[in-house]
């Protein structure tokens, strides 16, 4: 469980995040979503540390992170798998190499056990046979799957993903929802994902977060998501003239999920 | 920008390189990839370089004394002192700072904006210590020697130089090799080479770790790694000359 | 390279394009080819100074040794070096982000001739301004080595008097004749890793240090083969 009060960020006088408070569920895929530029990135990295608030408090399951010294910060991110944007693979490393990086850096299996490990989470991640490649020979969807299995390699208590299916093809997109949704169950992992992606929401919105304009706006999950009365909300999700039409067309009534 | 801004974030970069690694092997492994592209990878132009400053020196002061009453022995021993106390060393680390110091802060550079910086430090991993750490001191270790490498081929080359054109004979450049030898300038070429590659590494460190930005911003910051780079190598080449020639 | 002599579609655009590059090369450079030129001749006449301690030569020789081996050797070579790094990784850089981003592609779909507006520009700049950058590269380092002497205890007049001693005006010649070489050696290797660079951020950087090795190789060669030629 991670709770996040009153955090506010400002780059040298530009706020970007003014004030939001929230939890974050274990066990629970949590989802935060927002135009781009609204400042998903910014939270996330405020949550790990990889930026520093301006004010505010998070913690981890109880533990008062933001006031931790740099070795104590080392130790829950130990922790932590997150998956960036862009990937972010070791560019000099292959496939394999990558994943098995934080194996070699912290844990004290055999290296027969990590190259078992290894294979195990790229097969969670649908993605054989491509060991001995480097990231500049694989696609930008492989490339999120080796950043996935290289989050999950050590067992995370707390995994974050930074958009983990933009740019991919809706059915690519969802074999990775279903993936990220299956470990959160299955391992109890803390999980925040940020997203803009409406299938995504919909599929897997366990606990929604809305940011705009650098304020929570609405949170709940994907059944409250389409009975709210939130106008922000509304044009965000339906974005287009024909999606606007088509919900004036069945009301509210519309319900998902079920 | 504020000097004082930058003379402090250097310092915190610099402290934060002495912490216990992680993984004394993994820390391993990356000094020996470091040392193989830092120091192995450029033998070859530091050595085409000592070969032909070797021969330009030898042509050159062979061209400089022709007026005068100097005994032709003297080109070995010119050459020989000049590749020792500054050719080698200075030029060499010159060339380092556009090869080496070019390439270390466009590699940390891109690894800053594609947020691989930031994917070790969520894993826990202390990247100044993994990623500075190691190449300072491989960098430390490979360029005295291949000053020293330098120096040999450098000396090889003037004496192709001078009996292909002819300014002297073979005994008369190994009779100046021979001559007025000081053991300390080899003390001096290697002082320099530390001095040097500490200089040019964490410089071309700093500035490719801390790059904003996208790939504009990688190569001016390789731009400036190289500039300052060399500018610092030859002011502290002045001030080791001024002070260990006293 | 031979596409960089197409005509030129608007030579006005071209003239800006080439008076920045002027600015950007020169101007750029003018620091940094400085310091490093006044330390340079500092330390070649202390060097010179404590090498012919252990010999019969007279003290007015160092003016003329530094004046000499900056006129001939240091000044072009060095400054040659330096520029091989700065205005090669520049250069290699800049062309390397254009083609990635895919900027080169979009002028040539505009009609542009890339080569001509992009490539030839640089090359002329820095054959212009090269020479005059080592002149005064030559000229700071003999008033550098004219302190250092002063500070190791070579009286001025002295200094003087060498850098009076002997002179040939031919050095000048061999020092111009190397600065151009230099200069259309750096720009071209540079803007030719530059301009055909594939794949992403990494690679640019890959390019650049790859125009300033062949530069600096390709400097110190040429020096040998003037020195070879012309003295
Ligand atoms: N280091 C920084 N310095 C200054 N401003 C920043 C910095 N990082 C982000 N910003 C600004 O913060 C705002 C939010 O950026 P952020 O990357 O968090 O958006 P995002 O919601 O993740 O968008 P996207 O969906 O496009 O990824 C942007 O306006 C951006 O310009
Ligand atoms: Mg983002």
């Amino acid at each position: 469980m991670i709770e996040v009060k009153d955090l506010k960020k400002s780059f040298d006088d530009k706020a970007i995040l003014k004030g939001i408070s929230t939890s974050f569920e274990a066990g629970k895929t949590n989802l935060i979503i927002g135009t781009s530029g609204s400042g998903k990135t910014v939270f996330v990295k405020c949550l790990v540390g990889l930026l520093t608030p301006t004010s505010g408090s998070i913690s981890y399951d109880g533990i008062e992170f933001t006031s931790l010294s740099q070795r104590e910060k080392k130790e829950i991110r130990t922790k932590i798998g997150m998956l960036f944007q862009g990937s972010a693979l070791f560019d000099s490393m292959t496939v394999e190499e990558n994943v098995m990086f934080p194996l070699n850096m912290f844990s004290k299996m055999t290296s027969k056990e990590k190259v078992e490990r290894v294979n195990f989470c790229l097969e969670r991640v649908n993605l054989v046979g491509a060991n001995k490649k480097y990231p500049a020979e694989i696609s930008g969807g492989m490339m999120k799957r080796v950043g996935i299995a290289r989050a999950i390699v050590l067992n995370p208590k707390y995994l974050f993903c930074d958009e983990p299916n933009s740019g991919l093809d809706p059915k690519t997109a969802l074999v990775i929802d279903e993936l990220l949704s299956d470990i959160t169950h299955e391992y109890n992992m803390t999980t925040i994902i940020n997203t803009h992606d409406m299938n995504s929401v919909m599929g897997m919105g366990e606990k929604i977060v809305f940011l705009h304009q650098g304020y929570k706006e609405w949170e709940g999950n994907r059944h409250e998501l389409l009975e709210s009365d939130n106008e922000t909300l509304y044009d965000f999700i339906f974005a287009s003239e024909f999606l606007k039409e088509l919900r004036k067309g069945a009301g509210k009534s519309i319900k998902l999920g079920k | 920008m504020n000097p004082f801004y930058h003379v402090g974030r250097f310092t915190v970069m610099v402290g934060r390189i002495f912490n216990k690694p992680e993984s004394s092997t993994m820390y391993w492994k990356e000094l020996l990839r470091q040392m193989n592209q830092i120091g192995v990878e450029s033998v070859p132009i530091i050595a085409m370089v000592a070969m032909f400053i070797g021969a330009v020196t030898a042509i050159q002061f062979a061209y400089q004394i022709q007026d005068f009453l100097v005994p032709l022995y003297y080109v070995g021993f010119i050459v020989r002192d000049s590749m020792i106390i500054e050719m080698a060393p200075t030029v060499s680390c010159m060339i380092l700072a556009g090869k080496v110091g070019s390439n270390i802060a466009s590699e940390l550079g891109n690894m800053r904006i594609t947020s691989q910086i930031d994917a070790m430090e969520i894993m826990g991993i202390n990247t100044p210590g993994y990623l500075l750490g190691t190449k300072i001191i491989a960098a430390l270790i490979t360029i005295p020697a291949l000053i020293v490498v330098a120096a040999f081929v450098g000396i090889i080359g003037g004496m192709l130089a001078t009996v292909l054109s002819d300014i002297s004979t073979l005994q008369e450049y190994e009779r100046g090799l021979r001559a007025f030898f000081v053991p300390f300038n080899v003390r001096l070429m290697l002082t320099k080479g530390v001095v040097f590659s500490l200089l040019l590494t964490t410089v071309s460190c700093y500035q490719g770790y801390h790059v904003e930005g996208g790939a504009i911003e990688i190569g001016q910051a390789s731009t400036r790694a190289v500039v300052l780079s060399n500018i610092l190598i030859l002011i502290a080449d002045y001030f080791i000359a001024f002070t260990l020639l006293k | 390279m031979r596409d960089m002599l197409a005509r030129p579609e608007n030579l006005y655009m071209y003239w800006k394009e080439l008076l920045r590059q002027m600015n950007g090369i020169g101007v750029g450079s003018l620091i940094i080819v400085g310091v490093i030129s006044l330390f340079v001749g500092a330390v070649t006449a202390l060097q010179f100074a404590y090498q012919m301690g252990t010999t019969f030569f007279p003290d007015y020789l160092i003016g003329f040794i530094v004046r000499d081996t900056m006129i001939i050797e240091l000044a072009p070579t060095l400054s040659g070096l330096v520029l091989a790094g700065k205005v090669g990784s520049n250069m290699a850089s800049e062309l390397g982000t254009m083609r990635i981003s895919e900027q080169i592609d979009a002028l040539e779909i505009m009609g542009v001739n890339p080569n001509g507006y992009l490539v030839m520009p640089k090359i002329i700049a820095a054959i212009f301004i090269v020479p005059p950058l080592i002149v005064l590269a030559a000229m700071l380092g003999i008033y550098g080595g004219y302190w250092a002497a002063e500070n190791y205890g070579i009286s001025p007049a002295n200094y003087q008097k060498g850098l009076l001693y002997l002179f040939d005006p031919f050095n000048v010649v061999i020092m111009t004749v190397k600065s151009v070489i230099f200069a259309f050696l750096i720009a071209s290797v540079a803007c030719y890793q530059g301009f055909y660079v594939k794949g992403g951020a990494l690679d640019i950087g890959r390019a650049s240090t790859r125009a300033v090795v062949y530069g600096s190789i390709l400097v110190i060669f040429f020096d040998y083969i003037v020195a070879l030629v012309l003295t």
